[in-house]
């Protein structure tokens, strides 16, 4: 009885610690989901000021943006058929957040219907946040930045030298940028964003500001000690991304892999990848 | 177990894992510090209640927990690893009246209740810990986790059992 529920937990465990997917124990369901959300209904009423003022500034930031841009590009009415980008936003509120564990994980109520699946990007008006998990009809389970399984990719605002960014479970306000070739210009106080070389977040959603770097053993790399603009233990109202292109990319991404493995002489393909890498 | 035990042990059950998943999964103090008091379930369950429905009801209890903290079979696997040793602590804590099934918890003298709390919580936690971090290279910080973590739990525990062992 014991060596059997045992051996059962600790397979769930085994299974929590492998980065993806089938996993069957998660808070996105209709009971925890349920629970969370009754709690973050009388929660969140003493938070609505603080919630408004975020809204505000990111309204403000928006409009800002929004007067910048008719000041440049004449202003065409658009047909609103021609589809906006590749990339769709879904709002979604967080009903319960982790931040003090090695593997941190959110859980959102989104609106019933959006087309959310898993490994879609989530953000906050801050910057990012975490990729979903896995999801309900009204839930989603999301794997926070805060979370040793998470390998996202970051570059460097003014550059376009990039690296991974993990965590290294110290501070839930801080993560480490790893990877950054030594010829990339660190510099204390830069912007880090995304890269949107994968599919998940558009490139430039801002992570955070470099706190602290040096060199890795290695010294071929730069370790960079990131400070996150988002709160992570303070998170309200989220975006969920979807990238509507995301099959066509992994398609042709997935052709790239296999075909110059299976016949060799293609190694001309390789190294124009290559040139097309280091460019 | 009578009719009464059984309605005191399931509403004991579901405080237990909301009141964890509600209140104690976020006190975060000092940052990570969080006690896990639902392990109550398992220390006061009947002493001569039937041990393999207590590893059964261990697995319920953690999972429950597991459900609503994302965290895969890791309470689970330590409230199971709890229950099975629960008869090996009971006996080395309170002796051979354990034997004769005539102790209780709110009888037992202080001394030997803290014993059996805080054998319970340390080696429940050592087993949370190392399950969730899952990695030699942060032993420091199982460790450290564990001690914490441990504290925090047997003061709230040891609060609990106090406040209500009423039935003398």
């Amino acid at each position: 009885m014991f060596l059997l529920l045992f051996v059962v937990a600790f397979a769930l465990t085994v299974n929590s610690h492998s980065y993806h997917r089938n996993k069957y124990i998660t808070s996105a369901n209709f009971f925890s989901g349920t629970i969370y959300s009754w709690k973050s209904d009388v929660v969140g009423y003493f938070k609505l000021k603080e919630r408004n003022n975020a809204l505000a500034e990111e309204n403000r930031r928006l409009r800002s943006l929004l007067a910048e841009a008719r000041d440049t590009v004449p202003f065409i009415a658009l047909d609103s058929t021609v589809f906006p980008g590749p990339y769709q936003y879904y709002p979604a509120k967080v009903i319960n957040n982790s931040y003090s564990k090695t593997k941190n994980y959110l859980t959102l109520r989104k609106r019933i219907g959006d087309p959310i699946e898993a490994d879609m990007g989530v953000i906050s008006s801050k910057g990012i946040v975490g990729i979903v998990n896995k999801v309900s009809n009204k839930y989603a389970s999301v794997q926070s930045i805060l979370n040793t399984n998470s390998k996202i990719n970051a570059k460097l605002k003014n550059s376009f030298h990039f690296g991974t960014l993990v965590w290294d479970t110290q501070e839930p306000n801080e993560a480490k940028l790893i990877d950054i070739p030594r010829q990339a210009p660190v510099v204390v106080g830069d912007t880090i964003v995304t890269d949107g070389k994968s599919t998940i977040f558009p490139r430039g959603i801002l992570i955070g500001t470099i706190k602290d770097f040096n060199l890795s053993n290695n010294q071929d790399y730069y370790d960079v000690t990131v400070q996150l603009f988002n709160d992570m233990t303070n998170l309200h109202h989220v975006y969920i991304i979807e990238n509507v292109e995301k099959e066509a990319i992994q398609e042709i991404e997935d052709v790239e892999v296999k075909a110059p493995l299976q016949n060799r002489p293609t190694e001309s393909i390789e190294e124009t990848n290559q040139e097309n890498d280091a460019e | 177990m009578q009719n009464s035990d059984l309605l005191v042990n399931i509403g004991r059950f579901s405080i237990m894992v909301v009141i964890q998943i509600l209140l104690f999964n976020h006190i975060n103090f000092m940052g990570y510090i969080n006690p896990y008091p639902y392990i109550l379930f398992i220390v006061v369950f009947p002493f001569t209640g039937n041990k393999s429905l207590l590893i059964f009801l261990g697995f319920l209890l953690g999972l429950s927990v597991d459900i609503f903290s994302d965290s895969g079979g890791v309470h689970a696997a330590a409230c199971v690893f709890i229950a099975y040793l629960r008869p090996l602590l009971l006996k080395f804590s309170f002796g051979v009246s354990y034997e004769f099934n005539t102790i209780k918890l709110s009888k037992a003298d202080l001394g030997a209740r803290f014993t059996y709390i805080s054998a319970m919580v340390l080696l429940h936690h050592l087993m949370l810990f190392s399950m969730e971090i899952f990695n030699t290279s942060h032993l420091v910080l199982i460790l450290k986790s564990t001690l914490f973590s441990s504290i925090f739990t047997i003061i709230v525990l040891f609060c609990i059992t106090l406040l209500f062992s009423r039935k003398n």
